[in-house]
C-alpha cells in the first residue's frame, strides 16, 4: 500500500488506489512486451536468425497453425481431460480425508503422519512405481495428477476444519442443530474460503504434474507437443505449448474463482486484497 | 420458573469453579449476577444454558432438567458471535429455520425494527458497528421467544455511551415477552439500571455471597437518591465479597486479590 498520512481522507484516497489498481498491472507488462518487440525487431533487422529462441511473429503464426489444422485442440483437450480426471480424483479423496482427520484428533494421529511422510517424497519419484504398476496409459498419468492435487486439498480442509471458530460451533449448539445441520450451517461456510484456495492451489499443482506425466512418454496432449518440438528442434511449437498451457491454466483457475464468488461475496474485501 | 438445586461445577483440572448454589428464579424477573473475575459467573451461565453439564446439583426449567441447549433458553455472549457468511437478516432469523419462511420473515423485519436496524437487513456483519453487531445478536436470541435469556457480560466491549444504548433496547425489547433475564455484568450501574435483584458472589469455590433487591420503580432514574443507594449496597457488597475478613481460613488464597479488585 501506499504511504497514508493521517490527513488522507477517504474521497481523496479512493481514485488514487483505483488508478495504481490498472497501473500496477500495466507497469508489470512494460518488461515482457518490450523484450519481445526488440526481439522481433533484432530478428528482422538481421542481428540474429531468431532459429533456437523465435521471434513473436513466428510463435503466433505456429500457433495460428496448430490451430487451423485441429491439433492444438486436440492435444489441449487430451491435457485437460487428464487434469480434470486428476483433479477430480485429488479432490475428492484430499476431501474425504482432510475432512476426517480435521474433525477427530484420533483419526488425525493415526493417519497424518503417515501421510505427511508421503507428502515429503518428491512425487516424481513415484513414477517408476506408478508405471509399473498402472501401465504406461492413462491411469499412471492421472494418478500422478490426482497425488499432485491431493495434499495441497488434503491440508487445506484439515486445517480450514481445526481451525473452524469454537465460538461459532457454540452457536449452533445453543440453537440445537442436529450434526447435519451443523455442517451445513456452520462448518461448511466457516472453512469453504479456505477450501477455495486449497482446490486453486491443488490445481496448479495439477497443471504441473500433467506437464511431467506427459513429458514421460504420452501421444497425444500439449506434454506430447513440447517433447516433439524438441525433438524435431522446432522452438516456436514448444513455446506455442507453453503458452497454450499458461492459458489454460488460467481460465481454469478463474472457473475456479468465479464459481465460488457468490459463495464469498461475504468475506471482508480488505482482507482478500491485502495481499497486492 | 427457574431454578439451580445446589448447583457446582469441577473442572477437570480440578478447579472448583462454583459450588452449591441455589437460586429460584420468577417467570419475568432480572437479574443481575456481579463478582470478581474468577468467581464462576461464566460457569453457572453455562450450566443454566445447557452448553456445559455441573459436576452437582441439577438446574430445571418448569421442572424439566436441563442438560443441553434448550429451546426456551436463549443466550447472549460477550461477543456478537454473529455468523459471517449470513446477512444480518440470517442471522436474526437463524433459529427460525424449521419455520415458514414467510412467518421467519414477519419476525426477522419485526425484531429488526425493534433493535433499531430495519435498513441493516441486507448487509453483512464484518458492515457493522460493534454496538449494531450486538444488537443484531440481542435480536437472533429473542426472535425464537425463549423464556430465559442467558447474557454474559453482553455490553462490556462497548463504549459507555453505546451500552447505555443498548441497555434500554434490551429493556424495550424484555418489556415485549417479559422473558426471564440472567445478566451477567462488572458493571454496577448496569445492574442496578436493569434488575430486580442482584447477586453478589464470591471466589474459590464460586458461590452466592449476597442477595440485594433493587426494588425501584422503572424507568430508572440514575441521577435518584435510590438508584445510588442500592448500588453503594452492592459495591459495599462486592468490596466485603473479598475482604480477608470474611474467610479467615483462606487467608493464603486471598492474599491474591487485592481488596476493591473485584473485576
Ligand atoms: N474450561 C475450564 N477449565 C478449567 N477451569 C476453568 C474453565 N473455565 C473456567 N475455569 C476456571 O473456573 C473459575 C471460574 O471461571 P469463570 O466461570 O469463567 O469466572 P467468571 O466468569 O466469573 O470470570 C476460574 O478460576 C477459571 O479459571
Ligand atoms: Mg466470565
Amino acid at each position: 500500500m501506499s504511504i497514508a498520512t493521517p490527513t488522507d481522507d477517504v474521497p481523496v484516497r479512493a481514485p488514487r488506489s483505483a488508478w495504481s489498481r490498472w497501473t500496477r498491472p500495466v507497469l508489470g507488462l512494460i518488461l515482457p512486451i518490450g523484450l519481445a518487440v526488440a526481439w522481433e525487431f533484432a530478428v528482422r533487422a538481421g542481428f540474429s536468425n531468431g532459429r533456437l529462441v523465435p521471434p513473436p511473429s513466428v510463435i503466433f503464426a505456429t500457433f495460428k497453425e496448430l490451430w487451423q489444422s485441429g491439433e492444438l485442440q486436440k492435444h489441449a483437450f487430451a491435457t485437460s481431460m487428464r487434469v480434470a480426471a486428476g483433479f477430480g480424483v485429488g479432490v475428492v479423496s484430499g476431501t474425504v480425508f482432510g475432512a476426517i482427520t480435521g474433525y477427530s484428533a484420533l483419526t488425525r494421529r493415526l493417519i497424518d503422519p503417515s501421510l505427511q511422510a508421503l507428502r515429503a517424497i518428491p512425487s516424481i519419484a513415484w513414477v517408476p512405481l506408478f508405471i509399473l504398476w498402472f501401465g504406461i496409459y492413462e491411469a499412471s498419468k492421472i494418478i500422478l495428477i490426482s497425488v499432485g492435487v491431493f495434499f495441497p486439498v488434503y491440508l487445506g480442509v484439515m486445517g480450514a476444519i481445526r481451525s473452524v471458530d469454537r465460538k461459532l460451533v457454540e452457536v449452533g449448539r445453543a440453537f440445537r442443530l442436529s450434526p447435519l445441520a451443523m455442517v451445513r450451517r456452520i462448518l461448511l461456510p466457516a472453512v469453504l474460503p479456505a477450501y477455495v484456495i486449497s482446490l486453486r492451489t491443488g490445481l496448479g499443482l495439477g497443471w504441473m504434474f500433467v506437464v511431467a506425466a506427459e513429458l514421460l512418454g504420452a501421444s497425444e496432449g500439449l506434454g506430447y507437443l513440447l517433447i516433439d518440438g524438441q525433438q524435431l528442434g522446432k522452438p516456436a511449437q514448444i513455446v506455442a505449448a507453453i503458452v497454450a498451457f499458461a492459458i489454460i491454466g488460467k481460465i481454469t483457475d478463474w472457473i475456479i474463482v468465479l464459481a465460488t464468488a457468490p459463495l464469498l461475496r461475504w468475506e471482508d474485501t480488505s482482507a482478500r486484497t491485502e495481499g497486492n | 420458573m427457574l431454578a439451580l438445586d445446589r448447583v457446582g461445577k469441577t473442572y477437570p483440572n480440578g478447579v472448583r469453579a462454583l459450588d452449591g448454589v441455589t437460586l429460584a428464579i420468577k417467570p419475568g424477573e432480572i437479574l443481575a449476577i456481579v463478582g470478581g473475575s474468577g468467581c464462576g459467573k461464566s460457569t453457572l451461565l453455562r450450566a443454566v444454558s445447557g452448553l456445559d453439564r455441573p459436576t452437582q446439583g441439577q438446574v430445571t426449567l418448569d421442572n424439566e432438567k436441563i442438560e443441553k441447549p434448550h429451546e426456551k433458553i436463549g443466550i447472549i455472549f460477550q461477543e456478537p458471535r454473529l455468523l459471517p457468511w449470513l446477512t444480518v437478516a440470517d442471522n436474526v432469523g437463524f433459529g427460525l429455520h424449521d419455520r415458514p419462511s414467510s412467518e421467519r420473515k414477519e419476525r426477522v423485519a419485526r425484531a429488526l425494527e425493534r433493535v433499531g436496524m430495519p435498513e441493516k437487513a441486507g448487509a453483512w456483519p464484518r458492515e457493522l458497528s460493534g454496538g449494531q453487531a450486538q444488537r443484531v445478536a440481542i435480536a437472533r436470541a429473542l426472535v425464537p421467544r425463549p423464556e430465559v435469556l442467558l447474557l454474559d457480560e453482553p455490553f462490556s466491549a462497548l463504549d459507555a455511551f453505546t451500552r447505555a444504548d443498548l441497555q434500554d433496547h434490551l429493556l424495550k425489547l424484555w418489556s415485549d415477552l417479559k422473558p426471564t433475564l440472567v445478566l451477567v455484568t462488572h458493571d454496577v450501574d448496569e445492574a442496578v439500571v436493569l434488575a430486580d435483584r442482584i447477586l453478589v458472589m464470591r471466589p474459590r469455590p464460586g458461590r452466592v455471597f449476597e442477595e440485594i433487591e433493587a426494588d425501584l420503580p422503572r424507568p430508572r432514574d440514575r441521577q435518584s437518591a435510590a438508584f445510588d443507594f442500592v448500588k453503594r449496597r452492592v459495591l459495599a457488597a462486592l468490596d466485603r465479597s473479598l475482604d480477608r475478613t470474611v474467610s479467615v481460613n483462606e487467608g493464603q488464597e486471598k492474599a491474591e486479590t487485592g481488596a476493591a479488585m473485584w473485576w
